[in-house]
């Protein structure tokens, strides 16, 4: 009796061993050519700085190109499953790209870690979809508290024709009644016109207390030239996709006092103290930059940072109850997902629940101001 | 809407319609010439804006080495020709017009980039630039095809516009820029102010169709221009080579592209592939005037940037569309009244 137990004991190890050293592999496919390669470049850097482990197992990052196209995306998913074996997926750079991996990660039940943020998902592929950047109401309303502060009772919305523009837009008209404002334009631009005089002129003769920008980088500074220029004095708010320098080198002068949301992570040195992700922001931002030159910081290569630290606090778990490389440690691996709890990332703090797959709530996103040209934490 | 929102508009609209009627000249000429629809005109004005951008920056643009590459190619293929009909006396010529001239230009604009001359000077070096562009193109893409037909120098047209822009991405990279002003100035007229630059923007504009004016009506290379457009085999007998007259239209078109992207580019911000829709804007100003008339066409171009300012502020979602759909009926009425051209141009 006593040598079946040890015996069933010391099998027991080695079952354990084994599971120890089996390894993980994650599937990554990123638009790394295309129109999205300047976000997918990013992406990936990030997996040089990440450790060789996830959750105590050796780990294997498998990167695929998906030329910016959902259609290459589907491919490479498919490919990850029926070949590699990947014990979870990572992706994609856009919408469309996220959304056709998160319909494989769905079929294959395969976690996927969408690194772009996905439209409500039809019930029966939810539960496989992890999302990582914040939602664009989350940032937005950030601004709209600022501007409760400031008293803002109209705002005028200039943005992007096209469904960048209406995201922001969508996201501004649903706060407005709890913060108590009312938007009075909803003017459009495209990202490659010359000139918003008409639009401008239209919001400057609505006179709104606050203008409220839908565009994105360098594009998103016509309207803040064009506002500036024939005078608007009230504050002028844009989104989380203009944070960066190609904004404030086009508007030049004209960039002084615009205001926006963002990930902690972009003033990792300026966040209070106690601010919950200051230490990891920090790392984060520190090491990438040593590693991709000053400056380079951006909100992407931290989306890639978090999701892998979402897949460590996942894989802790799973490992436990099953071996990677099978279908049962898929499946456990998502329920651990779903059960994190107080992750701290480069860019929020993650409390996921089976209703919420992002679980990113006010601390992952912060207010900045340009201040003699560059981006500083609104205080 | 009231009259300020009006003014202010127009004072817009102008400003805009300024450029859209250099670019529709200079599209309108090179058709006549050549009877090439030039599709990447507007990249010249992109080239000239962002090098000027570059040059500001203390940047040596990436374009002086493109002007480089393409002279050298057209000195091998001089050369070749030359050799070929056994005129070697040629050669020192060739070589000092596609080697010497164009390391000069490089030369100059790397010693000019790092000390950030003034506005001027770094104006004069980008139209320098750009200008042996146009009949640098022409010669390699254009004068071996001379006679093919209208459709077929179209399609060429497209495939040089991509080539342009694909190179532009290259020399460039993907982000906007927007120069500094050649002015900061503000003139308070009434309930009006007019920016210098604006100023800027129209009387350069106007400075250049009076030049081009009294380049048409007054020099012997104008006279001999307007012939080649009017009647090319006539033009031919009486000793106006085809190489002469597209090389000089093109240098043409070049020139007005830079000068063009010169004043834009504070105003407004340039991408590398922001040319075509300032060309395509150009091309429907060119078409509202008739594609015949200059006069009509810097009209149609002008009527044009009204219409886009106006249409911006009244149904900015359907800015475009509006810009672009008024196209239809005047090539509907157009089609009704004229005469065919071209039929007339299958018959040569």
């Amino acid at each position: 009796m006593f040598t079946l137990r040890l015996a069933s004991l010391a099998l027991g190890c080695a079952f354990a061993l084994a599971s120890a050293h089996a390894e993980v592999t994650i599937g990554v496919s990123l638009g790394l050519t295309g129109p999205g390669a300047s976000l997918g470049i990013p992406y990936k850097n990030t997996l040089q700085l990440v450790p060789a482990t996830l959750g105590g197992e050796p780990v294997r990052y498998i990167v695929l190109d998906d030329e910016s196209k959902p259609d290459n995306a589907a491919k490479n998913a498919r490919k990850f499953v029926s070949d590699d074996k990947v014990d979870a997926m990572m992706g994609s750079t856009g919408v469309p790209s996220a959304l056709a991996m998160a319909q494989v990660a769905a079929e294959t039940k395969t976690p996927l870690i969408s690194l772009t943020p996905l439209p409500p998902l039809p019930p029966e592929r939810a539960p496989w979809s992890y999302v990582i950047p914040q939602p664009t109401e989350l940032m937005m309303s950030a601004a709209a508290q600022d501007m409760k502060k400031r008293g803002v009772k109209t705002v005028g919305f200039i943005g992007y024709s096209d469904s960048w523009g209406d995201l922001v837009y969508n996201a501004i008209t649903a706060l407005a009644p709890t913060y108590g404002y009312k938007v009075v334009t909803n003017e459009r631009f495209g990202r490659a016109d010359t000139s918003v005089a008409g639009q401008v002129l239209k919001i400057i003769a609505a006179a709104p207390d606050a203008v409220v920008v839908g565009g994105s980088g360098a594009p998103g500074a016509t309207p803040q030239i064009a506002l500036v220029e024939r005078g608007f004095k009230g504050p002028i708010y844009h989104n989380h996709g203009t944070v960066n320098l190609a904004f404030i080198q086009t508007a030049k002068k004209a960039a002084e006092g615009a205001i926006a949301p963002t990930g902690p992570l972009i003033v990792a040195e300026d966040l209070p103290a106690d601010y919950a992700t200051k230490a990891v922001s920090l790392d984060f931002v520190k090491r990438y930059e040593a590693a991709f030159g000053a400056g380079s910081r951006n909100a992407f290569s931290g989306y890639t940072y978090d999701g892998v630290l979402l897949l460590d606090a996942g894989v802790r778990e799973a490992a436990k109850k099953a071996r990677p490389g099978t279908p049962e440690f898929r499946s456990a691996l998502r329920d651990a997902l779903e059960n994190v709890k107080n992750l701290i990332g480069s860019h929020g703090v993650y409390t996921m629940t089976p209703s919420n797959h992002n679980g990113e709530d006010e601390r992952a996103r912060v207010l900045v101001h340009v201040v003699n040209g560059e981006w500083k934490l609104a205080k | 809407m009231n009259a300020d929102i009006a003014l202010w508009l127009t004072q817009d609209g102008i400003t805009s319609g300024a450029i859209y009627a250099l670019l529709a000249l200079a599209l309108l000429l090179v058709f006549a010439v050549t009877r090439v629809i030039f599709v990447p005109q507007g990249e010249f004005l992109a080239y000239a804006a962002l090098s000027l951008g570059w040059l500001q920056q203390g940047k040596v643009p990436g374009t002086v080495w493109l002007v480089l590459a393409a002279a050298l190619l057209v000195a091998l293929l001089e050369a070749r020709e030359a050799l070929r009909r056994k005129e070697a006396r040629r050669l020192p010529r060739i070589a000092l017009l596609y080697v010497g001239a164009p390391l000069a230009l490089v030369a100059a604009t790397t010693w000019a980039a790092p000390r950030s001359l003034g506005f001027a000077a770094q104006a004069a070096l980008v139209v320098a630039i750009v200008v042996p562009l146009g009949p640098l193109v022409y010669r390699i893409v254009y004068r071996p095809i001379a006679h093919a037909s209208v459709l077929v120098l179209f399609i060429i047209s497209m495939a040089v516009h991509y080539a342009l822009v694909g190179i532009g991405l290259l020399l460039f990279g993907a982000e906007g820029l927007r120069t500094n002003a050649i002015a900061d100035t503000k003139f308070d007229w009434g309930v009006l102010s007019v920016s210098a630059q604006s100023l800027w923007v129209i009387g350069a504009s106007v400075a250049c169709m009076l030049g081009l004016w009294l380049f048409f009506e007054r020099s012997l290379a104008g006279k001999a221009l307007r012939a080649a457009a009017i009647n090319r085999v006539g033009s031919l007998l009486v000793g106006i080579p085809i190489e002469f007259s597209g090389r000089l239209a093109f240098a043409l078109a070049a020139g007005i592209g830079a000068v063009s992207g010169v004043l834009i580019s504070p105003i407004t911000t340039i991408y590398y592939d922001t040319g075509l829709m300032f060309g395509l804007k150009g091309f429907v100003g060119a078409i509202l005037g008739g594609m015949g008339s200059y006069p009509l066409a810097a009209l149609g171009a002008l009527l044009l940037g009204l219409l886009e300012s106006f249409s911006s502020f009244w149904a900015s979602s359907y800015k475009e569309t509006i810009v672009f759909t008024v196209i239809i009926p005047v090539l509907l009425w157009r089609s009704l009244v004229s005469r065919h051209p071209v039929a007339e141009d299958e018959e040569e």
